[in-house]
């Protein structure tokens, strides 16, 4: 069997392709959560909980009521971003004269509140989600045995994220959206709704998270607290990356999923930290981030 | 204003005293350690408004500090809790050395990156005994004489670093590093316009604040004879910051008085309610933010200002 630097070429793939899933979700969070950012100014801490929400909803939307795989595709990421609308308009909104601190902390505090919730309901136990029939197998690429489930999830995130790169870089909504992160008061000032434009992108961020958690629910044992250290990592992520730009979120987000797989391979014992050291490693050498601006 | 101070002082001092004998000692100490903490980061939010989301390192690396020295190395209790004060400061320092070099929010973003590290390098170290915990820390004798083994010895020792600590805060907030500090957090740019060293100061502060969150840190874990990853996750530095918050934010009081009533709430309810625990105290966390920001010390103080308004025409003269 042909090796690279001792490692079976198939085990690397391997891990290759599992640091692509882990990175498409890293992209995908990143991004809802520069977009957030940008706009409302507002650091999302709740966004692994959203991630996390979107599995369980998954999960509910398939145990009590029927509702298959594809069902929740579609159904989550319109739930998750009703729920998201309805806190932007009920309790966002009342931070946004406030220093940038309270919505770091009015969003933990609704991850403690979600988090609890979703407890009480489903439990603490790790629940199961079955890879959907029509994605179940593997693909025989020759160099290796290629499961079609994560080679949908990255096609998947990637779509979507380019989905909103577009959106935002090629179309009048997107541009409208680009003013009023640079300049709110003249974006209104020129008869945009800019409180509604406000509302969809939270809506919209919380929606690629909870669309990342669909993506996410077979692949892992559902627990209330999947999402925990993965807010923390895409936080690293935004710092490495910068919040200022959409394909840089996009990028990093992938490299970084790419970087931590290869550890995993190459020296299992730091694959939970590379990301941080890189973290601190950038901060020194690029303060602003790879893709920040001044 | 100073006579109703030092009696409330006085009040307060007498209350340490007699307190063990109405409530079972080991509660007060865990509160103590914990006000302790929530005072220790109240120098970063409070006094120098940067928010640090990784004050749980400080606390936690110190408990690990101070088991290593005292269960392997067999120091007495003081040289161990001397030990967690010195790491968490020098995390505290290195900390602050990085995150200081982004802006803003993403100050919170870093603190709470490099204490998710800091987990996970904990967590894979065979010596911290990973998910089961680090056991078996002697309390030992302080100082080679006082037997912590009783409780209320123990209480007296944290006391007095109750105290000592408050006392220790108190001076440096109103010593001239604590009003440039206060500069910096009114006002940033006209603290560098100004002269002032800001990166400096605030890596300073840090690594006060996380010395003082390793004096609380340490008298836990030698407390309870253990150390788990708990007090080195993220959720700890969230709660940290709710202490302060519900207390009242940039006075002395209201970090003790969060940290009091935090713990006591989870304490009271924790066989009660269960699961619905988290959903409660995030309930009032979130309402604390929205309609009481100055927190419970912050809003009584402002209740108290606003009842003995000058009666009109007095004003002038001030």
């Amino acid at each position: 069997m042909p090796e690279i630097f001792g490692v079976p070429v198939p085990v690397l793939y391997g891990q290759l392709l599992l640091g692509l899933v882990n990175g498409s979700f890293y992209a995908l969070l990143s991004l809802g959560l520069s977009l957030i950012f940008g706009l409302l100014n507002i650091v999302n801490f709740a966004h692994g909980t959203m991630y996390m929400l979107g599995a369980f909803l998954a999960y509910f939307l398939l145990q009590p009521l029927g509702l298959g795989y594809w069902w929740a595709v579609v159904l989550v990421p319109i739930m998750a971003a009703g729920l998201g609308i309805g806190i932007e308009r009920t309790i966002l909104r009342r931070i946004y004269k406030l220093d940038h601190i309270y919505g770091l902390l009015v969003t933990f505090a609704l991850t403690m509140i979600i988090e609890g919730l979703v407890r009480v309901w489903f439990g603490v136990s790790g629940l199961r989600y079955a890879v959907p029939d029509s994605l179940s197998g593997m693909v025989d690429l020759g160099f290796m045995k290629l499961p079609i489930y994560r080679a949908w999830v990255i096609v998947a995130a990637l779509g979507l994220c380019l989905l909103t790169w577009a959106v935002i870089e090629r179309t009048r909504l997107g541009a409208i959206l680009r003013a009023g992160t640079e300049n709110p008061a003249l974006v209104k000032a020129f008869g945009v709704n800019v409180p509604l434009l406000v509302t969809l992108v939270f809506g919209w961020g919380v929606a690629l998270a909870a669309f990342a958690g669909v993506l996410a629910a077979p692949l892992m044992q559902l627990t209330p607290q999947i999402g925990h250290s993965i807010i923390i990592t895409v936080f690293g992520v935004v710092v490495i990356g910068g919040m200022g730009s959409i394909l840089g979120s996009i990028v990093t987000g992938l490299g970084l999923g790419l970087l931590e797989g290869l550890t995993k391979v190459y020296y299992p014992e730091a694959s939970s930290t590379v990301i941080f050291v890189v973290m601190i490693l950038v901060l020194l050498v690029r303060p602003h981030g790879l893709f920040g601006k001044q | 204003m100073t006579l109703q101070r030092n009696l409330l002082i006085a009040l307060g001092l007498a209350a340490l005293v007699v307190a063990p004998a109405f409530i079972y000692p080991m509660l007060i100490v865990k509160l103590l350690c914990f006000a302790i903490f929530a005072s220790a980061f109240n120098l970063m939010l409070g006094y120098t408004g940067l928010l640090s989301f990784g004050h749980a390192m400080f606390f936690g690396s110190a408990g690990y500090a101070l088991g290593v020295t005292t269960k392997f190395l067999h120091w007495p209790p003081e040289l161990g809790i001397l030990a967690g004060i010195a790491v968490a400061a020098l995390i505290g320092f290195v900390a602050g050395a990085v995150a200081i070099r982004r802006q803003g929010i993403y100050f919170a973003m870093i603190t709470l990156a490099i204490s998710q590290l800091i987990y996970f390098v904990a967590m894979q170290m065979e010596w911290t005994g990973r998910d089961d915990g680090f056991h078996g820390i002697p309390r030992g004798r302080l100082f080679g004489l006082i037997d912590l083994e009783n409780d209320l010895a123990l209480y007296g020792l944290v006391a007095v670093c109750f105290v000592l600590a408050l006392l220790a805060i108190h001076r440096i907030v109103t010593s001239p590093f604590g009003l440039a500090l206060t500069a910096i957090r009114e006002n940033e740019p006209r603290a560098v316009s100004l002269g002032y060293d800001v990166e400096r100061y605030k890596v300073l502060a840090l690594t006060l604040s996380a010395a003082l969150a390793g004096l609380a840190g340490s008298l836990k874990a030698l407390a309870l004879s253990y150390e788990s990853l708990n007090d080195l996750h993220w959720a700890l530095s969230g709660e940290v910051v709710m202490m302060c918050i519900l207390g009242g934010l940039g006075t002395l009081g209201g970090p003790v008085a969060g940290a009091f009533f935090v713990i006591l709430l989870q304490n009271f309810l924790a066989d009660k309610v269960g699961e619905w625990l988290s959903v409660i105290i995030g309930v009032v966390f979130l309402s604390c933010i929205l309609a009481f920001r100055k927190g419970l010390v912050g809003e009584i103080a402002a209740w108290m200002e606003r009842s003995r308004k000058p009666i009109p025409g007095q004003e002038s003269r001030r």
